[in-house]
């Protein structure tokens, strides 16, 4: 078990030691979503209509569009895991006698690290373009730590694809059309009693919508019935279906 | 011979610690060895021996499944049937234990090029096990040893092919395992660095290492490999020496280069009355082994002429490992990697 911790650690180091050598792949966690919340605000901003609980588009939108781009955070193991499995240091790592969960355990670490940062660069904008919080510290701090458990969950799916799809393209294109819509079809953006019934079915089971309500209970205090432990419930609830699978991806991998 | 195992290892292999069935004295044994991919047996009945401190060079054209042994051998693929010992360890119930005892590097040259060479060396150090310092020793070392201590600080995309691959090769010696798994690991490398890379592996041989080397070359094989197993079409067809496989080719090889390449199919039949073996046609030459000197050029230009066919050039000469692997293989071995992922350019 200490050989696991040691292990993941010294491959989450890996990885971050990369970005620091990959700049515009740092670019991508903090300049990108910056665009995307600026975007939404002054864009769509004027032409949403939200419930009369938000006394603004950003107070309503903040909350949504980090829970969004923490669920796309995991995008960079989908594709460093494939290219590694491409260049052969998924080879080389299954020949050491490593921890075997070692490499993906680490690499979804690591992501943990960089969705901790792009979550602290759209709060500190979000602030700047008028977004406050209403809520004590315990609740800001639940809010982290629901946000970085989701992302962390959502890393888990995305190892799996990256060990399974041929390329890193694919890794791509796959994942964004998976996770696209369902972020779309959620509370995230709008209310969801604004869209057609079926789409609001939808909205209403889709754990997107369920963590963004919990993210809004916790942070501007908006009525939350059970969401918040339904988020955590969600959360682990793909950890518990996606690692497994993963690693047991990774122990059969074939290289090239 | 000295036996491979390294003093460092903890646990001595015994018999009555680790049962095999297999020869204990031999640092890797195979024995019918199967591996299907659907409905491709890429191995189909292998069996390979390598005693401690040889060189066995695994050699064969692409997709002979050359790979697929290294991969089984080195704990990454479980076989469909047989029995694999490495370091007199079973492959699949002491998977563990083999890796400690193995070092592998193939043709991709697995580093990760946005670290440096340095901090490559340390990552794999510290998976085998080691404290980061005891790590920074050991990568210092081998960096010094494989003439990278300059480049160590440098991130591995700024290096060369042949650079690459020597990290590789560094990363494979970290724990100083007593047997080495190469797979191709000149295959997409210009002249100089492959030159670089054998004599680095000469050295590794010299310590008394056991090194099972794949490769598409029969120039590598033959100068790298104390013994050489011809692989094809997943089977072991052929296995000895250098010179023991050079002599099953019997006599001396007549070479004729043709002025035109359509007239290989009559040069093959106009050959054919003076050897007891076909004459094999490759691209614009035809090659046929004969058994006595005299005359045989004469004959042969004669009947050429006779059948109407243009010679360029006709030569008598030693039989080369091509020959051997043309003749037990009834094709050529495929020189040029064309069909392998390019090295990046650095």
């Amino acid at each position: 078990m200490s050989r696991l911790v040691t292990d993941t650690m010294i491959v989450a180091e890996r990885n971050l030691v990369r970005l620091t050598r990959a700049p515009d792949l740092l670019l991508a966690f903090t300049v990108q979503p910056v665009m995307f919340v600026l975007l939404f605000v002054y864009v769509f901003g004027g032409a949403i209509l939200v419930p009369d609980f938000y006394d603004s588009y950003v107070a309503f939108l903040l909350p949504g569009i980090i829970v969004q781009n923490i669920a796309f955070g995991g995008f960079v193991t989908a594709l460093g895991l494939n290219e590694d499995l491409h260049k052969g240091l998924i080879d080389r790592f299954r020949s050491l006698p490593m921890a075997r969960p070692a490499v993906l355990a680490g690499r979804t670490l690591a992501d943990v690290v960089t969705n901790a940062l792009s979550v602290v660069v759209l709060v500190v904008t979000g602030v700047i373009i008028g977004f406050s919080f209403d809520a004590s510290l315990i609740e800001i701090a639940g809010g982290f730590g629901l946000l970085l458990l989701f992302g962390y969950a959502f890393s888990w799916i995305f190892a799996l694809l990256g060990l399974i799809v041929s390329s890193p393209e694919a890794a791509n294109s796959l994942g964004f059309i998976a996770v696209f819509p369902l972020t779309f079809i959620s509370s995230a953006f709008v209310p969801v009693e604004s869209m057609p019934a079926g789409l609001q079915w939808f909205a209403e089971i889709n754990p997107f919508t369920i963590v963004v309500d919990a993210m809004r209970a916790l942070w501007v205090g908006a009525p939350a019935h059970n969401s918040v432990w339904g988020a955590v419930a969600w959360s682990l609830a793909i950890i518990a279906v996606f690692a497994p699978l993963a690693v047991s991806r990774y122990r059969r991998a074939a290289g090239n | 011979m000295v036996p491979a195992m390294p003093t460092r290892m903890e646990e001595p292999m015994t018999e009555a610690r680790t049962p095999v069935s297999s020869d204990p004295e031999l640092a890797i044994s195979v024995r019918g060895l199967r591996k299907s991919f659907g409905d491709v047996h890429a191995l189909d009945g292998v069996d390979l021996e390598v005693a401690p401190g040889t060189v066995l060079g695994l050699l064969g054209p692409n997709g002979a499944g050359k790979t697929t042994a290294v991969r089984v051998m080195a704990t990454l693929l479980a076989p469909d049937a047989g029995e694999v010992c490495v370091a007199g360890l079973d492959v699949v119930k002491d998977a563990a234990k083999v890796r400690e005892r193995i070092g592998l590097a193939g043709q991709y040259a697995a580093i990760d090029e946005n670290l440096t060479g340095l901090e490559n060396l340390v990552m794999v150090g510290r998976l085998y096990g080691m404290s980061r310092a005891a790590a920074t020793v050991r990568a210092r070392e081998l960096l010094d040893r494989f003439d990278l201590i300059d480049a160590a600080g440098r991130p591995a995309k700024t290096y060369s092919g042949g650079m690459r691959r020597r990290l590789d090769l560094g990363a494979a010696l970290v724990a100083k395992p007593p047997v080495l798994f190469l797979d191709e690991p000149t295959t997409g490398l210009d002249p100089r660095s492959r030159l670089e890379v054998w004599t680095t592996i000469e050295e590794l041989v010299g310590e008394g290492r056991t090194v099972l080397l794949t490769t598409q070359y029969l120039d590598e094989a033959d100068r790298l490999a104390d013994r050489i197993a011809v692989i094809d079409r997943g089977r072991v067809i052929a296995g000895g020496t250098p010179d023991e496989l050079k002599d099953r080719v019997s006599g001396e090889r007549l070479e004729v280069r043709l002025t035109e390449r359509a007239d290989a199919q009559a040069a093959v039949r106009a050959l054919s009355a003076i050897s007891d073996e076909p004459p094999l046609a490759d691209g614009d030459t035809v090659t046929v082994g004969v058994r006595r000197r005299a005359g045989v050029i004469v004959e042969a230009v004669r009947r050429l002429d006779e059948a109407g066919v243009g010679v360029d050039d006709i030569t008598l000469r030693r039989p080369t490992l091509d020959d051997v692997f043309l003749s037990l293989t009834g094709h050529v071995a495929e020189s040029d990697a064309d069909d392998k992922p390019e090295e990046k350019p650095a």
